[in-house]
């Protein structure tokens, strides 16, 4: 089943400050993403990768095209719909991982993770138990849960950020990075998150960095440089 | 589909003059019941004008503001009678000013500025008036040893969070805020941010915040809209602004925060 559709999608930038300098970065992109496959998103590092992958979330505004979630049984194309209808979709459909965490102050992780279940409005004890069983699989240290992340190391934001991002079992998920300062086994821990996500029919886009990850989780890859203005 | 309810608030080409200073342009925007709203922009860019023109504290010079009351249907503010839009200012809407003195009174009690909004809306028990005082104050993070203290001995971090309470005793369904974090120290900035961020979700509340902050909107709001000599130049959801600001003077803004 077909989750989300690309079409014709085309963006670039254009900076006011500095003289009003136009970059092309996407022209035309057609992409579509089934049920339970993970699409990676390849090409050389300004290549677009990330402009395509925030352009998904609504989070980048494409010039022209059209990014259409199947979102609770109908199609939102998300860059035209309302900023409520998007928030709607991005809370019950469309998760995003980003590479660093948006830390929000005193608010503890286990908080932080449970958030996005307390969203959809699932009660709070059991919001916070998935959370605590989400932090744990990810080797987050008990006696960090109740401490605000700000001051974590890079490797533990980032966890907390995935644990964040994977609680909600949003039917399509955007992962940028996700495992860019992991170690070795943290990165297992996140490439079977990434697995059990597929088998429940999860459609995913990510941008790996790591050549192995991206052998492991990846079932098509979208190389998104022979899609570039020229 | 969401959007056949009808909005909270309507505002319509609303303008301002000052003999031939037009402090704000043809602003219309929609809001919906529990959506925060930020109102960014520079110093002298009319945010605080917009807010008080729609918050009924200053008269408009053209335009309407549309508001669906809770049991009279959609009512247009500016036309509403003095004591209607008082009525409407202590049950239904709440206005936080940036300056707490200007929100709170000064004379009385803390546990008072709070039981004298809900005595406003017909309260009348004395024991069931300072049992939700003190629940507020607890609520906002005031020590209840000091319910009865005079708001002027707080630190302003506290009388700002007294002025919340106030606001929010009688439950109101729109918060009008100016600034609320301006003046504090960064650390109660923050807690202050944190708290805010708490109550309109508990309560659903929808807000319209006037802030020079960018950080302060990214936190709270869903949806921004940017000022710029009285006009909105730009308006969409807040990551979306932000992260891919399209006129000049956004990304200027954005463009000009000090990165940590």
């Amino acid at each position: 089943m077909t989750m989300m559709r690309v079409k014709d999608l085309s963006k670039s930038f254009t900076l006011h400050e500095q003289g009003g300098v136009v970059l092309p970065v996407l022209d035309n992109i057609n992409l579509d993403v089934m049920a339970g496959e993970c699409v990676v998103l390849l090409g050389p590092s300004g290549s677009g990768k990330s402009t395509l992958l925030r352009s998904m979330y609504a989070n980048y505004k494409p010039q022209t095209g059209r990014i259409e979630v199947r979102h609770e049984g109908a199609w939102v194309d998300i860059l035209s719909a309302a900023p409520r209808m998007v928030l709607n979709v991005r809370k019950r459909t469309l998760g995003y991982v980003s590479q660093f965490l948006r830390v929000i102050p005193r608010v503890p992780s286990l908080e932080v993770v449970a958030e996005p279940l307390r969203n959809i409005g699932i009660e709070a004890a059991a919001a916070r138990a998935r959370a605590a069983a989400m932090l744990e699989r990810l080797r987050i240290p008990q006696r960090l849960w109740s401490l605000a992340p700000a001051t974590f190391s890079g490797g533990e934001q980032q966890r907390v950020n995935i644990a964040r991002g994977f609680i909600s079992q949003s039917p399509i998920m955007l992962l940028d990075e996700p495992t860019s300062s992991l170690d070795a086994q943290n990165r297992a821990a996140v490439i079977t998150l990434i697995d059990e996500a597929k088998a429940r029919g999860t459609a995913i886009v990510g941008i790996f960095h790591d050549e192995d990850v991206r052998r492991r989780v990846g079932t098509r890859q979208f190389d998104v440089a022979l899609a570039r203005p020229t | 589909m969401i959007d056949l309810e009808p909005p909270l608030l309507q505002v319509e080409g609303l303008s301002k003059l000052y003999g031939r200073n037009v402090a704000c342009k043809n602003v219309t925007f929609k809001l919906w019941a529990g959506e925060v709203l930020c109102i960014v922009g520079e110093s002298g860019s009319g945010k605080t004008t917009l807010l008080n023109c729609i918050s009924a504290i200053q008269p408009q010079s053209s335009g309407r503001v549309l508001y669906q009351t809770r049991h009279a249907g959609t009512a247009d503010v500016t036309a509403m009678s003095d004591a209607q839009k008082r009525l409407l200012m202590r049950t239904d809407w709440g206005i936080v000013h940036q300056n707490p003195r200007d929100g709170l009174r000064m004379g009385v009690s803390a546990g008072a500025n709070v039981g004298e909004r809900l005595m406003a809306v017909g309260a009348r028990h004395y024991g069931h008036i300072r049992a939700e005082a003190t629940g507020w104050l607890n609520r906002v993070e005031i020590d209840i040893d000091r319910i009865d203290d005079l708001p002027g001995t707080f630190s302003g971090g506290m009388q700002q969070r007294l002025q919340i309470a106030r606001n929010l005793v009688t439950k109101p369904r729109l918060v009008f805020m100016d600034e609320p974090t301006g003046g504090l120290d960064v650390s109660v900035q923050a807690r202050l941010l944190d708290l805010l961020r708490a109550l309109v979700q508990d309560l659903q509340l929808a807000a319209i915040i006037v802030t020079h902050d960018l950080a302060v909107a990214r936190l709270l709001a869903h949806r921004l809209l940017v000022m710029r000599r009285g006009e909105i130049v730009e308006s969409g959801l807040t990551d979306q602004v932000l992260d891919d600001p399209q006129h000049p003077y956004t990304q200027l803004l954005v463009s000009s925060i000090l990165q940590t």
